[in-house]
């Protein structure tokens, strides 16, 4: 293999990795930014999205199981959100520190509830035979590379899912509430925005999302009760290196944390590649403390 | 009569205190330690492990125990904390009082385990292949040493003329002093090694080692993976174009429940290597799953930590026999004299250095999650804790201490 071809290969498989960081973290950037709640049970939403795949599949098999366990995964995440933020988020708005402890609660509920309904051993999902080819380079530079159709699916995906977030915020009368609510709570509620009704529906957008975001995980991870642990801490990290509450900047961060653990495990292995991204975090943490997209917010502010 | 009702408050802890420390076997049982994970990362294999020991445990009972005593298992939970096993072990033996332990998994839990039965004179049977470098006279190890898993499997790679070997593993002292011994048998062999990676435990990116492999080109990738990781591995190879039929790939921690839950089609035509596998033919074997298929599901499956569990307990319970005691030591010297016995393994014995003589098999996976045996060593293989290639000069023989 050509080392350009490696190379570029690299930066691909960074941008994928950003890709799975992007959708993760998009429904913890958007209730932390609006909300700032801290919602432990975020993995779990990716996990239930494993399992409603799971179930899809046995409903629907055959090539597009997994398109109808997208809608699927994200209805039933929203929903699931929709009775967190309900039962117990909204109940502790005022009390930051108890959310934590709470949905932490929840977070474990859930897995409980996954290993008891389906066993601790985790259940399959295979990826459709649709997406079993991959993209092969045997000439010039880029001579070696190869792009697997279900990396440039899942980028697809997260361009979509992030496109059409974007636009619900940037451009519907629901996103301009939402972003009223963002910046000045008290006045948007004093001017009429239901704030209530915007702070649910943005939480179960956000566990939908991440509920969608646990069906394209399975195409390259395991569905346990578990999984979502592993993609949590991640998430956070994006989410605060972004800039809280901002899709830009989860965008940039998902980007920057991808493209640099790609590029560092030229050099280094997995391992030493983790322990230099959280040096790079904490760095830079301390170099721009409110992230890369700096968010304009009185709830930030007071 | 304030000095009456003292005494007999102090006469009546006397004999609390008394009751408690009688033997384990006054009233016709016998007390036992289980000691797995239950709850935590590694209940997914502790369980069944757990569920093969207490079956044995029911086989003896059910032909009148040993010594005419009726065994009783404490169990208890490892929580898949390497400090919870040491507490609970400690707890075992002096609250409970149990004659031996049946435990542990992972090299960590074993590790905290054993200055507790050193320190108490227990005697632990701990039943899963490890990377050796160890040798104490308090645990019978009846997995596989390194050189009756992972240099069987280099072995037979050799000859099936595979040259550049490529080592992935979860970053843990298992893989990590597997990897050391392959490392130094691939040079003394004369093969390459084309690359070593290795990713944090539960990670779940491969991109970079996807794209390390498609650039060494190896033969074959040997795969020290652990858990869930291997899902991940297997999904993202696949969607690279590297299914196991293009590039084989030689796994040690998955075996038959590991195929069953990961989909066997995702794994089918990849390669293992155990000391037992669920299809190996004789009844022992075929006895052994119908019990445990009777006791826990008809769907259930076996693996080989499984049957090395069972094994032990019923080996402990042979060797109490022959020694008219259950006096730890005294097990101990009997179970390495006992000579080679019929078990679902095949036969099998302990050696004067209380690991487990035992067959080395090669496992191809078939499409139906069972493994179809494609190579067995020629005879029993010694185990030998320290690989001499590895660490040279370090020895492990008959102990004479407790």
């Amino acid at each position: 293999m050509h080392e350009s071809a490696f190379l570029i290969g690299q930066v691909f498989n960074g941008i994928s990795v950003a890709s799975l960081f992007v959708m993760a973290a998009l429904g913890l950037a958007l209730s932390f930014g609006l909300m700032r709640v801290i919602n432990m049970a975020h993995g779990e939403m990716l996990m239930l999205g494993g399992y409603l795949a799971y179930l899809t599949l046995l409903v629907v098999p055959g090539p597009l199981g997994i398109l109808v366990a997208m809608p699927v995964a994200f209805l039933g995440a929203a929903f699931l959100g929709g009775i967190l933020e309900l039962t117990v988020i909204h109940r502790l708005s005022t009390r930051p520190l108890d959310t934590l402890l709470a949905t932490w609660g929840v977070s474990l509920i859930l897995q409980q509830a996954a290993r008891n309904l389906f066993g601790a051993i985790g259940v399959q999902v295979v990826a459709p035979t649709w997406l079993d080819h991959t993209i092969s380079f045997s000439t010039g530079i880029l001579s070696g590379l190869t792009l697997p159709d279900t990396r440039l699916f899942i980028l697809l995906v997260a361009a979509l899912i992030l496109g059409g977030v974007a636009l619900l915020i940037n451009k519907t009368r629901l996103g301009l509430y939402v972003r009223a609510v963002n910046q000045d709570r008290p006045t948007a509620a004093a001017l009429g925005v239901n704030a209530r009704l915007v702070d649910l529906t943005v939480f179960a957008l956000g566990t939908g999302v991440a509920g969608l975001a646990g069906v394209i995980l399975a195409l390259l991870g395991p569905v346990t009760p578990t999984v979502g642990q592993s993609y949590i801490v991640p998430a956070f990290l994006v989410v605060i290196l972004g800039g809280l509450g901002s899709l830009v900047g989860t965008t940039i961060a998902s980007l920057m944390v991808g493209l640099f653990t790609a590029l560092i495990e030229i050099y280094v292995d997995v391992s030493v590649a983790q322990v230099l991204l959280l040096v790079f975090v904490i760095l830079f943490i301390q170099i721009r403390p409110q992230g890369v997209i700096a968010v304009r917010s009185r709830a930030l502010e007071g | 009569m304030k000095m009456k009702k003292l005494g007999l408050t102090a006469a009546l802890l006397a004999s609390t205190a008394l009751g408690l420390a009688a033997p384990a076997h006054a009233d016709g049982t016998v007390k036992v330690g289980v000691l797995q994970s239950l709850s935590g990362t590694m209940a997914i294999s502790e369980v069944p492990l757990e569920n093969a020991e207490l079956l044995a445990i029911d086989q003896i009972n059910a032909k009148g125990g040993v010594l005419g005593k009726k065994i009783v298992p404490v169990v208890e939970d490892g929580a898949s904390d390497p400090a919870i096993f040491a507490q609970k072990a400690t707890k075992l033996l002096q609250q409970d009082k149990v004659v031996t332990v049946f435990g542990g998994w992972t090299s960590a839990s074993r590790k905290a385990m054993l200055p507790v039965f050193q320190r108490l004179h227990g005697l632990l049977w701990y039943p899963v292949q490890f990377e050796g470098n160890e040798c104490s006279p308090n645990i019978m190890y009846s997995g596989a040493q390194p050189n009756q898993q992972a240099l069987p499997a280099l072995e037979w790679a050799e000859k099936q003329g595979y040259k550049k070997i490529f080592l992935v593993g979860s970053d843990y002292v298992y893989p990590r002093t597997a990897n050391l011994i392959l490392k130094k048998h691939i040079a003394h062999d004369g093969l390459t090694l084309s690359g070593e990676e290795y990713v944090p435990l539960g990670g779940t990116d491969f991109s970079s080692i996807i794209a390390e492999i498609q650039k060494a080109k190896p033969d074959i990738i040997i795969n020290t993976l652990n858990g869930d990781s291997n899902v991940s591995f297997f999904k993202q190879m696949a969607a690279a174009g590297m299914t196991p039929d293009k590039l084989p790939v030689m796994s040690f921690s998955i075996a038959e429940p590991e195929a069953k839950a990961m989909g066997p089609s995702l794994l089918a035509g990849s390669y293992t290597s155990w000391n037992y596998f669920q299809s190996l033919p004789g009844q022992t074997n075929a006895d052994f799953v119908a019990a445990y298929k009777a006791k826990y599901g008809a769907d259930s499956v076996v693996d080989d930590p499984m049957v090395h569990g069972y094994e032990d307990v019923m080996i402990w319970a042979d060797a109490a026999k022959k020694a008219g005691s259950f006096d730890p030591k005294k097990v101990r010297n009997e179970a390495v004299k006992l000579g080679f016995v019929d078990s679902p393994l095949g036969q099998v014995k302990f050696d004067a250095n209380q690991s487990m003589v035992q067959t080395g098999y090669i496992g191809e996976l078939q499409p139906d999650g069972q493994f179809k045996v494609i190579w067995s060593s020629p005879a029993p293989i010694k185990p030998v804790p320290y690989d001499p290639l590895t660490f040279p000069g370090k020895s492990c023989g008959l102990h004479s201490n407790f």
